[in-house]
């Protein structure tokens, strides 16, 4: 007679041992300190590895099962969406620009951040360590590939798609999301487990997954909301890792306290800097709107944020330093930089527009203390500009800020009506900088921030101010992936493919 | 007091999921978005796997959160009966 002997099932924690501690091992023949060279210098003191859980005590196996069940869902609704017209199913073309920032600016940051994962996977010595980091490392590049996939059904009907991979390198409201990527993987490991799990996990996919996603299956746009949450799902583990690796590191040591203090001040603030584009797609480019950019940032920064530091209270960590400038910025920064945006069209690969009436009104009922006051007159005469057929152009080129790479469009953090701009002198140059914030990260590693890419700077050491030839080299075609989105080819092309699809003509 | 919170995408999976968030957590807000549910609870909040497979009829491993988890905040304490969610009072 056959038996059905029950299958011995391991603990939790039991596996967790077996599948993470036990794979590792003492080096005998080489010192461990050339086995593991970069994790002394940046001056984080660590007496014992085995103290680093993963809380959710996730092991290889598990994963593997889990990751395949996501891709899985998530491809049998990017068949449908292919399958089923999906280009033709968002509510408005304008929502495209949407997708084109993203990416162009975040799809490659995600693969950035594998390559990141990848390698302080090799850095840090613990084994509980080596594999969150190996889980996320494979999570990163499934996420860049994800994303590009789902949305190259787009590129096969839709400008501005087609050259995203040049654009991250070389546009400039891209090099915002690059610089911080390039920042972070040229920091030490314990510094760059602060600025993807910290910063870019904890304070940012918040901000730009959850609300955003949400938004996109407000807009009808099936593909962006599974690729959104498919990775939005990993990412929960990810913040539970930085959170676990900054409190790790304020257990091992007290000396280590006012290291990790000075990259949350600095990571926070590269964060929010970032967040000056989410902040823009979330209140001007979806075309049915979940929430503001303001109503986000209460859940997930004042609510969220201000809980996190509060824990960490205990440690003797503060909020970090531009944590007030971040507030005062909240209501004015997605209306500057859009303002930004639509004035130097002429160089970004997606279009920008003059907001409605409806829109203007949404805008003033979710930001009562600022927009009627500073942003809808200049919108009316900007409106006013383009009825009479001279558009608001701004044909020469911003001056960038050193550290963050925004253009210096901001204002101060306590009049709005005072344009925001600091500069260092550091032998003999003069550096601009957007904010405080900004130039107080310059300003302790300058060595650092002298060496940065910029784009304007290049276009002229480069390209002599070509502005065709610079059109060329960032794979954008004037005319078709710039400018306004009124008159536009994906415009035309919405409207007409959406009555094709909904009739019989 | 802070606030801890999960969301979860909306689907048929996480529907009895988040039933039985509702039983084991009488404080927990219940928030439906598109797409997306978001759970906010004062300080704490349990997922027990018991009470998913009361209300699913069939074994669950709590790790099969993972799939349909979109994010969430507090400190993270798991093991095979519970996960949960603080924030140190
Ligand atoms: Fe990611
Ligand atoms: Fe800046």
């Amino acid at each position: 007679m056959d038996m059905k002997v029950a299958k011995k099932k391991l603990g939790l924690k039991e596996k967790y041992r077996l599948m993470t501690r036990d794979l590792g091992w003492e080096p005998t023949y080489r010192a461990k300190d050339e086995v593991f060279p970069y994790v002394n210098y940046e001056g984080i003191k660590v007496h014992d590895w085995d103290k680093w859980e993963d809380p959710f005590r996730l092991t290889m196996d598990s994963y593997w099962k889990y990751q395949a069940e996501k891709e899985r869902k998530f491809y049998a609704i990017i068949d449908a969406h292919a399958q089923n017209n999906g280009h033709l199913n968002i509510t408005d073309a304008r929502y495209l620009s949407a997708l084109k920032i993203f990416l162009q600016a975040i799809s490659p940051g995600e693969y950035a951040a594998h390559k990141g994962f990848a390698r302080v996977g090799r850095e840090f010595p613990g084994v509980g360590t080596q594999v969150a980091c190996q889980m996320q490392a494979i999570d990163e590049i499934r996420h860049a590939q994800t994303q590009i996939h789902a949305l190259s059904n787009y590129n096969k009907y839709y400008d501005g798609f087609h050259a995203f991979a040049d654009a991250r390198d070389r546009i400039w409201y891209t090099s915002v999301a690059r610089s911080f990527f390039d920042d972070a993987m040229s920091a030490g490991p314990f510094e760059f487990m602060i600025a993807i799990g910290f910063s870019f996990e904890y304070v940012l996919t918040n901000l730009l997954f959850v609300p955003f996603m949400s938004g996109a299956a407000y807009n009808g746009d099936m593909a962006t909301v599974t690729f959104g949450f498919s990775a939005q799902s990993d990412e929960a583990r990810h913040m539970t890792l930085g959170l676990e690796c900054i409190k790790f590191m304020l257990e091992q040591d007290p000396d280590n306290l006012p290291i990790v203090q000075g990259w949350l001040d600095k990571w926070f603030w590269r964060g929010f800097r970032v967040l000056g584009l989410v902040s823009t797609m979330m209140d001007y480019m979806l075309p049915k709107r979940v929430m503001s950019w303001r109503e986000a940032w209460e859940i997930y920064g004042v609510e969220n944020g201000g809980a996190l530091f509060k824990d960490l209270a205990r440690y003797g960590i503060r909020p970090p330093k531009g944590w007030d400038d971040a507030e005062k910025a909240i209501d004015h920064m997605s209306h500057q930089f859009m303002l930004g945006l639509y004035q130097w069209s002429f160089g970004t690969s997606f279009h920008s527009w003059i907001p409605s009436d409806e829109d203007m009104d949404w805008l003033s009922a979710k930001y009562p203390t600022t927009f009627d006051k500073y942003y809808r007159p200049r919108w009316d005469h900007i409106r006013k500009l383009a009825a009479a057929g001279t558009p608001f152009k701004n044909f020469g080129l911003a001056k960038l800020c050193q550290t963050c790479q925004l253009p210096v469009v901001f204002t101060e953090p306590d009049d709005a009506t005072m344009s925001c701009h600091r500069e260092t002198e550091y032998k003999g140059e003069k550096y601009h900088f957007c904010s405080d914030g900004c130039q107080h990260i310059f300003d302790n590693e300058p060595e650092k921030y002298v060496q940065a890419w910029l784009p304007m700077p290049s276009l002229f050491q480069e390209l002599n101010g070509d502005i065709g030839a610079w059109m060329n080299w960032v794979g954008l075609r004037d005319g078709e992936d710039n400018g306004d989105f009124v008159g536009s080819r994906d415009q035309r092309n919405f409207d007409q493919w959406r009555g094709m699809a909904t009739s019989n003509l | 007091m802070s606030t801890v919170f999960i969301a979860l995408q909306a689907n048929e999976e996480t529907r009895p999921i988040i039933e039985a968030i509702e039983i084991d957590n009488p404080l927990a807000v219940v928030n439906r978005q598109p797409a997306m549910v978001k759970i906010d609870a004062p300080n704490r909040l349990v997922i027990r796997k018991e009470t998913i497979e009361e209300q699913i009829g069939r074994e669950f491993d709590l790790q099969e959160l993972h799939i349909n988890l979109i994010t969430l905040g507090g400190n993270v304490t798991e093991d095979e009966d519970s996960l949960t969610l603080s924030w140190a009072e």
